[in-house]
């Protein structure tokens, strides 16, 4: 063996380890993060925490049966909102558009993810909650839906693009229109991709508390339809955890804990449901 | 007759070589329009929300001008608004937790994609995705409670022994400061980073990594001489995201910036991020002229934003090869 | 299976419009300072009329200020008595004005943090504003030593905490300063959010008192209700009479009777006069419009203000803020007839 082989062999092995050890920081933080999370939230989580409303100070046996409820809905409204126009939008980037409208759309898409959440906030409080005059749990959907966009429309935009151009080329060789192309081939080849590209926006709306501050705005009691004031678990956990009392504290990591387990339970229903049939192998 | 060698290349039904009405009769016509009135909606959404920002600054913007992104002080009793430490430290906060989240987040995705068994990848990466879960106040606090402590009773110390003879790492050590921002804002883009890239390694087609192995190349080279340049256009998307994700992060940020509307080298000093300082005084923010000075600083991190990721493309563009498969961010 | 989701969906719309509610349901928004006190009282007062809820939020007070005068919530709550631009901004949007309503007194203590040093510390006014205004820089320091004979402090440099976060109980602490020391009156003067001299700043009284329990030689300023919850030592400080005061509910009540109580309820406490009182206290107020249009509501937020000045009082000390002075107390129950 050369000594340049065993050169580029070394550096092979040697970054190849490097790549694991990233790997590796990676998901220890995520295992601590984790583990600290249950180690805090775990001991506060009862049966009471889902099905009773928030006590006040003092009292213990409260819960955030409410919030849980609230959050739900919020995700809803927000997905509603978020993914149509990610994923369409997204279509229209990878499949229709020439350069300069597509370099348009991407720049106010990288533009509108980079606005804080609470700016987000204030703009929906704007739109729509000045006009209504009052708080609701719509405008929160739509301040969580305004964050999803650009995630959604960005990464699914990517992974449509990752399908090779020559499964288009069969497509439209077999005298498949555009868009049958792009919802019979297209879409379900890049379907892992979008799916991931979703499920990440979700994640990331599901924990932000600064745009609901001003619009789906809190609520102590039981949310009636959507077009109250609601409660959702992050803006609870932000109260509970700059207030002065330990067991507020506790509650607030045991939120935390639960949106999580929120979150893991759509991501697995989502990839359990979506996935049959899909048999996309991978390349 | 006449052209046996010339196949004709059929560029695809958008070559507007058919008809208008054929395109409309097969329903492409109506496919673009649909997808691109929810693409514009994007665009109109952004206008609008700077239109917002523009019209709730007005005050501000009067008052001082182009002197505000000039002026470091930022005092409400006496209307004294500018916003230099916050470009300041929204940079480098920003800076920092991408000099750490790209290098290690890449790395992983590449463990993840090429060397990771399929179902290890898999849960693992489950896991990662679970990462941008996290409410940020919850990163906040773990950013309070862990590394805080960490940083001051251990880190900036061997940092300041070895590396103390640089502006840096000079300065007392809180714990609270820009490269402890800088750090925590790494975690909590780490997982777009992976997430995205992840995929999109995968889907580089298996043929090229064997194309590249049997022209003699070690894994290594085949991963990264091939597989990720044609994934380029994904990764730099998934910075974008995490780019973004640093610049607006609010809660977290406040939490062990320190707070301070300062500029200093030093990377322990205390300092103040837009995002941070809109979210402190914002709902308290009692006189008009706070009020929009808060909004104005806004629309100074939309101004930012613009411009890096203008910067960002006019890199990618000026180093990218021609023809680099996907590529284009 | 699409077909069940599309039909979950519809009953979710559906079943979201048509979920009625019977309760009277309000809402306010406002100061942080007296939320757990808030939350308290509309949780007992929703116990003893069930068909009202009191939603209350406490998204700052500048916040609360905003949305009452805004109109998108029913009632405000604050920490800083609105000045005379902002009841005008109200005045000029509703046509009518709006009312201050005293409910608790709380106080703000200095809490630090100085390693091998066990006891409580005196504070002067002046060492208080000497050092956060940077001037008086080492524990040691004779303006702070003169006041602690006895007691060996360090000759270390003082880390300054402040909060980052407007709030309540930074206008409190600035109002006081202001008061006693011209420089900080002309330099820096009294806010929820001012421009410090020097220190760092934490996010919440958690925030801060993080911070102080985690730096050494650290001073900073908290709630009294937090410092007791979290049984965090702080210090003594010197009232106008002269006497050194630890804060108490009883020496916020005495800072609370000493002034004479305006007509309008807005006045500052800090400074009060009387060897009793404690120097740094506040009361807080909520802000209810003279004028209601929906009969229902004008008449359930008056009953609750009724039942706060009477029943409600009592549940103040067991979170460690003070009942109202019997004075003020009178004085509001009159002014009750206000509100149309």
């Amino acid at each position: 063996m050369n000594p340049r082989l065993r050169w580029r062999k070394f550096v092979s092995g040697f970054m190849l380890t490097m790549t694991g050890v990233c790997a590796l920081v990676s998901v220890s933080v995520l295992f601590l993060i984790l583990g600290y999370l249950v180690y805090h939230g775990g001991t506060s989580i009862s049966w009471n925490f889902f099905t009773k409303l928030p006590a006040p100070v003092g009292e213990t046996g409260g819960g955030m049966a409410n919030a849980i409820v609230g959050s739900g809905k919020l995700l809803l409204l927000a997905a509603l909102i978020g993914v149509p126009i990610g994923f369409f939008g997204a279509i229209y980037l990878a499949e229709f558009s020439g350069g300069t409208t597509a370099f348009v759309i991407r720049y106010a898409a990288d533009l509108l993810n980079g606005v804080p959440s609470i700016v987000i906030g204030i703009f929906a409080y704007s739109v729509a909650v000045l006009p209504f005059k009052h708080f609701s749990a719509l405008s929160g959907g739509f301040a969580l839906g305004l964050m999803m966009i650009p995630i959604t429309l960005r990464s699914t935009e990517e992974f449509l693009r990752s399908v090779p151009n020559a499964f288009r080329e069969a497509a439209m060789a077999l005298g498949a229109s555009k868009w049958k192309t792009i919802a019979t081939v297209i879409v379900p080849a890049a379907y892992r991709g979008i799916l991931t590209a979703i499920l990440l926006a979700f994640a990331r709306v599901a924990g932000e508390t600064a745009p609901l501050l001003f619009t789906a705005f809190g609520n102590r009691f039981w949310s009636h339809g959507w077009n109250q004031a609601t409660a959702a678990l992050p803006e609870m956990i932000y109260r509970y955890a700059i207030s002065p009392y330990d067991d507020w504290h506790r509650q607030a990591w045991a939120a935390g804990l639960v949106l999580l387990a929120l979150i893991l339970v759509i991501n697995i229903v989502a990839r359990a449901i979506l996935s049959r049939g899909i048999a996309v192998p991978r390349s | 007759m006449a052209s046996a060698t010339s196949i004709v290349p059929s560029a695809g039904p958008v070559a507007g070589s058919r008809s208008f009405l054929s395109r409309l009769r097969q329903g492409d016509e109506i496919a673009r329009i649909i997808t691109f009135l929810f693409a514009a909606s994007v665009v109109l959404v952004t206008l609008l929300l700077v239109f917002d920002l523009w019209e709730g600054s007005a005050l501000p913007r009067h008052k001082f001008g182009f002197i505000f992104f000039r002026t470091s002080v930022w005092d409400p009793i006496f209307d004294q608004f500018g916003a230099l430490p916050f470009i300041y430290g929204t940079l480098v906060t920003a800076t920092v937790s991408l000099l750490i989240a790209v290098p290690l987040g890449i790395g992983a995705a590449i463990f993840l994609a090429e060397l990771a068994p399929a179902r290890v990848s898999d849960t693992l990466e489950f896991f990662i995705d679970l990462l941008a879960a996290v409410p940020s106040v919850i990163y906040g606090l773990l950013g309070v409670f862990i590394v805080v402590p960490l940083m001051r009773q251990y880190v900036q110390p061997v940092l300041k022994h070895s590396l103390g003879f640089l502006p840096l790492f000079q300065g007392p050590a809180y714990g609270v400061g820009f490269l402890t921002a800088g750090i925590v804002l790494a975690i909590m883009v780490i997982p777009y980073i992976i997430s995205v890239s992840r995929e999109v390694l995968l889907s580089v087609p298996r043929d090229q990594r064997e194309a590249a192995l049997s022209l003699g190349a070690t894994r290594w080279e085949s991963t990264w001489k091939v597989v990720v340049p044609f994934a380029r256009g994904g990764i730099l998307g998934s910075i974008f995201l995490a780019l973004a994700r640093a610049l607006g992060e609010t809660m977290a940020v406040t939490m062990v910036i320190g707070n301070t509307p300062a500029i200093s080298v030093s990377l322990f000093a205390s300092g103040y991020s837009i995002a941070a300082v809109i979210a402190n005084e914002l709902t308290e923010a009692t006189s008009n002229l706070h009020y929009q000075s808060l909004i104005e600083l806004g629309l100074v991190l939309f101004l930012l934003t613009f411009m890096l990721n203008g910067l960002a493309r006019l890199l990618i563009v000026a180093t990218s090869q021609r023809g680099a498969g996907m590529g284009n961010a | 299976m699409k077909r069940i989701a599309g039909l979950l969906l519809v009953v979710l719309a559906v079943g979201g419009v048509l979920w009625a509610d019977s309760a009277l349901s309000i809402t306010g928004a406002g100061a942080t300072f007296p939320y757990p006190m808030y939350s308290k009282w509309f949780d007992e007062y929703h116990k003893k009329n069930a068909n009202l809820e009191i939603n209350y939020q406490s998204i700052g007070s500048g916040g609360g200020i905003k949305q009452v005068t805004e109109g998108t919530v029913d009632f405000g709550a604050t920490d800083g008595p609105m000045n005379d631009e902002q009841l005008k901004a109200y005045q000029d949007k509703h046509g009518s004005g709006i009312l201050h309503f005293p409910t608790v007194l709380g106080a703000v203590v200095p809490t630090y943090n100085i390693p091998g040093v066990t006891a409580e510390l005196n504070f002067t006014p002046e060492a208080l504003a000497g050092i956060f205004l940077g001037k008086i820089t080492k524990w040691n320091d004779p303006a702070i030593a003169g006041a602690n004979k006895g007691v060996t402090l360090p000759a270390e440099d003082i880390v300054v905490v402040h909060r980052a976060d407007g709030s309540g109980t930074t206008y409190c602490w600035t109002d006081y300063l202001s008061k006693v020391s011209d420089e900080w009156k002309t330099k820096v003067g009294k806010g929820g959010s001012v421009n410090w001299p020097v220190g760092l700043g934490g996010k919440g009284s958690e925030g801060v008192t993080g911070t102080v329990k985690n730096t050494p030689n650290s001073i900073t300023y908290v709630e009294l209700i937090y410092a007791e919850s979290n049984k965090i030592p702080y210090g003594r400080v010197k009232n106008s009479a002269g006497v050194f005061v630890k804060a108490s509910l009883a020496a916020v009540s005495a800072a609370g009777a000493a002034k004479e109580m305006p007509e309008d309820f807005r006045v500052s406490i800090t400074n009060a006069p009387g060897k009793a009182a404690y120097p740094i206290s506040t009361f807080t107020w909520l802000l209810i419009p003279e004028k209601f249009s929906d009969a229902g509501k004008r008449d359930a937020i008056k009953g609750f203000v009724k039942w706060m000045l009477a029943d409600g009082q009592n549940y103040a000390e067991a979170l460690s803020y003070a009942k109202l002075p019997k004075e003020v107390v009178s004085k509001e129950v009159k002014a009750i007839g206000k509100i149309q």
